[in-house]
């Protein structure tokens, strides 16, 4: 068993060695047709950049960062050309032919997209002409390894039963050296997706097939990272399964996730773009989908006809009405970690790292201030953009529309969400974003705070403080202390995953959705001792 | 200047104490502790060997708490008590004095004057300190090929497990023909040992311990089996069987001892303004049936509470409510309410029902004939406690508590239920025709 597990481990890191090292493989030859079309297709009105990267690329034969870094380069010349004619008319005090120049001006954001594009059309060499075995050799290997890495748990890990022997003696579940290099490669992998996204172009090309069977279309990047999403979720579901066997609410719960993200987050989303429609994620709910209200989404929408107007109603009531009508019957469980893509990454991917959340009053006290603060900046910045959107103005309390979404974007979407949300579950637990930025979460938990029927309920007097349910809890919520005082947990940090009842060696902690009165039971102690000590300090505090 | 209350002991009793007197008054509070500067759940020790846990996980509460609540820790071991004086002296010859002196000094494992009990990698598992040993011991299967564990109860189990987990062979000597039988009744004592077997633990019943045999370097070797002669190879011997207060301290302080500290129900030594709890007080009887040393976490917590109000001017009994407790048999979890012997009282029978998979069992101790509820033993299934605590003050019948367990029923969501093949094997067994009423929440809070 071990063989196959060791073995397992080898080919799973092949896998990945071949998918990382396939970032450099192949070449990238453009031609001037495939140029020009762009251009034409683009509406690319600078004949300079043109020219600069017909000088720079065209016709010759470039790895990848040569080709990206040359098409980078050739917009950067482009700009600086006309930022020298702008500051020539403006200090010629020529303002209408400076304000001609801007128009020739490549966007700095755009750099990626527009070298990713060209690069998806150069692209060619081993990878593009072999993507079916680039497939078997990267996710091929790498589903094949993890699984073989995976199944020999069945008979390791012993009786079914709550096994988490050694999660602080490896490297890997102890923020040992694994633990930091896989932070380190999980922070790149983001920063290549969101912000360099022409590095990896190569990625895409293994999974063109699949994109083009899917939605007719080649795989941009997006499609990268949702497929991926899905076969790791899928891959370290099977991990779950082995691990929670014992646990018919760990089972349904896992299944659940996967269902959601596979179906509602990748297959609905991408049938619907190859029938000419938005693709949209129907379970995705503001503000966590935080550029809903975004014009260019709600354009896209209006313009839709019924399915468009559709989801533009279903997105409204599923946040103000399925969401907090759910909260109140079942927690915010029933979204967060039944339903939420990013807590279905967190729930199979994370799983592993679910001990290291922060327990301590200084994280509870930062945890408060940034959710509630990335709440508050979502709400504004939808605010701002609808008040845009509907008056056409370009600001609204003196803030920028466009400045505040893409501040956003780049601070939440990208950094808060992606870099560190994912990147660094190893060392700080996984569900950094959920628990400190999730503004879906923030919101969430409001209700379940104040209105709803869920709490984990802690069983009279038998709590022995052995501190498993606070450290196995992802959300570093400190579940002992309640525990044992026999209070109950009504925390609105608290997504559900019921790990924390789990891994109790007592039986001390469930979940469950009942009546409102006697949810919150403050009692100071605990069922065993006769003496009602609290009638006694209440009658001294009235007497 | 408010009175300076000393606790000696930083576990479950003694920090119980001192965070209730601190809810109730101002005194000055001090804890002393040679065992960590830090109150840590002693239950929890087992998971850091196993590596679910780190040391620091086991600390309850984090370390600004006592400064905040100002309760005074002192790491220290206290040599000798004088309390004409009202004075501790402490080991490198410092003096502390005290008004009120609480003694929750808890316990140490049993030696029963085995040859080679104090040879270098014998040990018990009681404190920080056994942890650590346990570790430099038994690091891994190369270093220890073999463990023995000797006495089979709840820490003799537990110690095994651990083992386990780093792949150490153990043998399990239980002096006992079946693994607890003293507490468990006779059905889940072997369902218990089957569990035991099943994780390849060579488990020994009926065995004693003779000797343990020393190596040149004075090192364990090897243990011998009183009945057989048996030698055993190996490099640990675990010594669990049981524990006992830890007074040997006290010999001469002029509190009266029994096994351990004696005290009355108020908890009061015989010397004014000395208190003992938690493992290390005996009660000159035992209260409600219980015996008169009760070293569980539960009773060290609730006897810390009654004295904490009594050392803040509301005189309050020890007085525990209903017996509750709890442990965990390897994967198996074990709860009980109530009290269940194991063998029946006279005048009480057992109803026993075992799941077909092995793994999950109740026993019922009743009356016989108005089969009048007296306890219920569950494995592998939880139980509500606050409801089997009202149902014993109620004084409900067998009939009644079957009926409603589905309220009782404390398992996780979408766990598979059982109430109805309990009821069946019981309608059988009694010529009853009772049927499982549903769930109810108005119940379950009445």
């Amino acid at each position: 068993m071990k063989i196959i597990k060791n073995l397992g481990l080898v080919i799973f890191i092949t896998g990945l060695a071949i998918w990382t090292a396939s970032i450099f493989m192949g070449d990238f030859t453009l031609q001037q047709e495939q140029l020009d079309s762009f251009i034409s297709e683009k509406g690319i009105k600078s004949e300079l950049v043109a020219q600069k990267i017909s000088d720079n690329v065209v016709g010759k034969k470039l790895g990848t960062f040569a080709f990206t870094g040359a098409v980078r380069d050739a917009l950067a010349q482009n700009n600086d050309y006309y930022d020298a004619q702008i500051a020539k008319y403006d200090a010629a005090k020529e303002w209408d032919k400076k304000g001609e120049q801007y128009q020739y001006r490549i966007n700095d954001k755009d750099f990626q997209a527009f070298s990713f594009s060209l690069a998806k059309k150069a692209g060619t060499g081993f990878i593009v002409e072999n993507k079916g075995l680039m497939w078997f050799l990267t996710f091929g290997l790498g589903i094949l390894g993890a699984l073989m890495f995976i199944f020999p748990n069945l008979v390791l890990l012993g009786k079914p039963g709550i096994k988490n022997d050694h999660v602080y003696h490896e490297a890997a579940t102890n923020r040992g050296w694994i633990a930091w290099l896989v932070l380190v490669y999980l922070v790149l992998f983001y920063l290549v997706l969101y912000f360099n996204a022409d590095y990896v172009v190569n990625w895409t090309f293994i999974l063109d097939p699949i994109s083009n069977a899917l939605n007719g279309g080649d795989a941009s990047q997006w499609f990268v990272y949702g497929f991926l999403y899905c076969v790791i979720m899928i891959t370290m579901a099977v991990r779950m399964y082995i691990k929670y066997r014992h646990n018919k609410y760990q089972i349904v719960r896992t299944t659940s996730v996967l269902f959601f993200q596979i179906v509602f987050a990748f297959l609905i989303p991408e049938i619907m773009a190859s029938l000419g429609k938005p693709g949209y994620d129907f379970k995705n709910a503001f503000p966590l989908d935080y550029d809903f209200f975004f014009e260019w989404n709600l354009q896209s929408l209006t313009e839709s006809g019924g399915l468009g107007i559709f989801i533009l109603v279903w997105g409204v009531v599923l946040t103000l009405v399925i969401v907090p009508v759910m909260v109140y019957f079942f927690g915010k469980r029933w979204y967060c970690s039944w339903v939420c893509g990013c807590g279905g990454l967190a729930e199979t991917l994370g799983d592993p790292y679910r001990q290291h959340s922060n327990k301590s009053m200084k994280a509870w006290k930062l945890e408060r201030w940034l959710i509630h603060s990335v709440l508050v900046f979502s709400l504004v910045m939808t605010l701002v953009t609808l008040y845009c959107y509907f008056t056409g103005a370009e600001a609204f309390l003196g803030i920028n529309s466009q400045w505040i979404k893409d501040t956003y974007s780049f601070l939440i979407g990208a950094w808060f969400a992606g870099v560190i949300g994912t990147g660094f579950y190893p060392i700080f637990g996984n569900r950094v974003w959920c628990r400190f930025g999730c503004p879906l979460a923030a919101y969430l938990g409001f209700v379940q705070r104040f209105k709803s029927r869920f709490r984990i309920t802690t069983n009279g007097g038998q709590c022995i403080s052995c501190g498993n349910c606070s450290t196995y809890c992802e959300q570093g919520i400190d579940v002992r202390a309640y525990a044992q005082k026999g209070e109950n947990i009504v925390r609105s940090s608290c997504v559900g995953c019921g790990v924390c009842s789990a891994v109790c060696p007592r039986g001390v902690l469930k979940l469950e959705n009942g009546p409102e009165a006697g949810r919150i039971n403050p009692t100071q102690v605990l069922l065993g001792n006769d003496v009602d000590l609290m009638d006694y300090v209440n009658n001294k505090e009235a007497s | 200047m408010e009175e300076h209350i000393v606790i000696i002991g930083n576990g479950i009793s003694g920090v119980t104490t001192a965070r209730h007197i601190r809810k109730a008054s101002d005194k000055k509070i001090t804890i002393i502790s040679a065992e960590t500067d830090h109150f840590f759940s002693r239950t929890a020790l087992m998971y850091i060997y196993m590596g679910h846990m780190k040391y620091e996980h086991t600390k309850p509460y984090e370390d600004y708490f006592w400064k905040k609540n100002r309760i005074n820790l002192k790491r220290a071991f206290v040599e000798t008590v004088d309390h004409e004086n009202k004075q501790l002296l402490l080991s490198g010859g410092e003096k502390m004095s005290y008004d009120k002196l609480v003694l929750a000094v808890g316990s140490k494992p049993n030696k029963f004057g085995w040859p080679g009990q104090d040879l270098d990698g014998v040990q018990g598992l009681y404190s920080k300190q056994d942890l650590d040993k346990l570790e430099a011991n038994a690091p891994d299967n190369k270093t220890c090929k073999r463990a023995v564990v000797v006495g089979g109860g709840l820490i003799g189990i537990e110690m095994v497990e651990m083992l386990l987990t780093r792949d150490i062979p153990v043998t399990f000597l239980v002096r006992e023909n079946s693994f607890w039988n003293g507490v468990l009744p006779q059905g889940e004592s072997e369902m218990i040992n089957r569990h035991i077997t099943s994780h390849h633990v060579d488990l020994r019943l009926g065995f004693n311990l003779d000797s343990i045999l020393a190596d040149d370097n004075g090192k364990v070797r090897a243990v011998t089996i009183k009945e057989t002669g048996e030698e055993i190879a190996c490099n640990v011997v675990g010594l669990t069987a049981g524990v006992s207060p830890n007074v040997a301290f006290l010999k001469d302080s002029g509190i009266e001892l029994g096994r351990g500290i004696k005290v009355n129900p108020m908890l009061e030594t015989n010397i004014k303004d000395i208190y003992a709890i938690g493992d290390c007080a005996e009660q000159h009887e035992g209260i409600n049936g219980r015996r008169p040393i009760e070293a569980v976490w539960y009773t060290g917590r609730m006897m810390g509470e009654a004295l904490a109000q009594t050392l803040t001017g509301n005189p309050t009994a020890y007085n525990p409510g209903h017996w509750f407790n709890s442990a965990k048999f390897m994967d198996i979890e074990y709860q009980t309410y109530g009290w269940v012997f194991s063998k029946p009282k006279d005048g009480n029978t057992h109803f026993h029902w075992m799941h077909k998979d092995d793994n999950k069992c109740i026993t019922i101790e009743m009356q016989e004939g108005t089969r009048k509820f007296v306890g219920i033993n569950n494995f592998g299934i939880r139980l509500r406690h606050e409801l089997f605590d009202r149902w014993l003050t109620e004084e409900r019948t067998t009939d009644y508590v079957l009926e409603h367990l589905k309220d009782a029923n404390f398992d996780p969501e979408f766990y598979s239920h059982y109430e109805k093949d309990i009821l069946d094997a019981y309608n059988a067994a009694y010529g009853t025709s009772l049927a499982p009423k549903k769930k109810s929440w108005k119940r379950i809070f009445a």
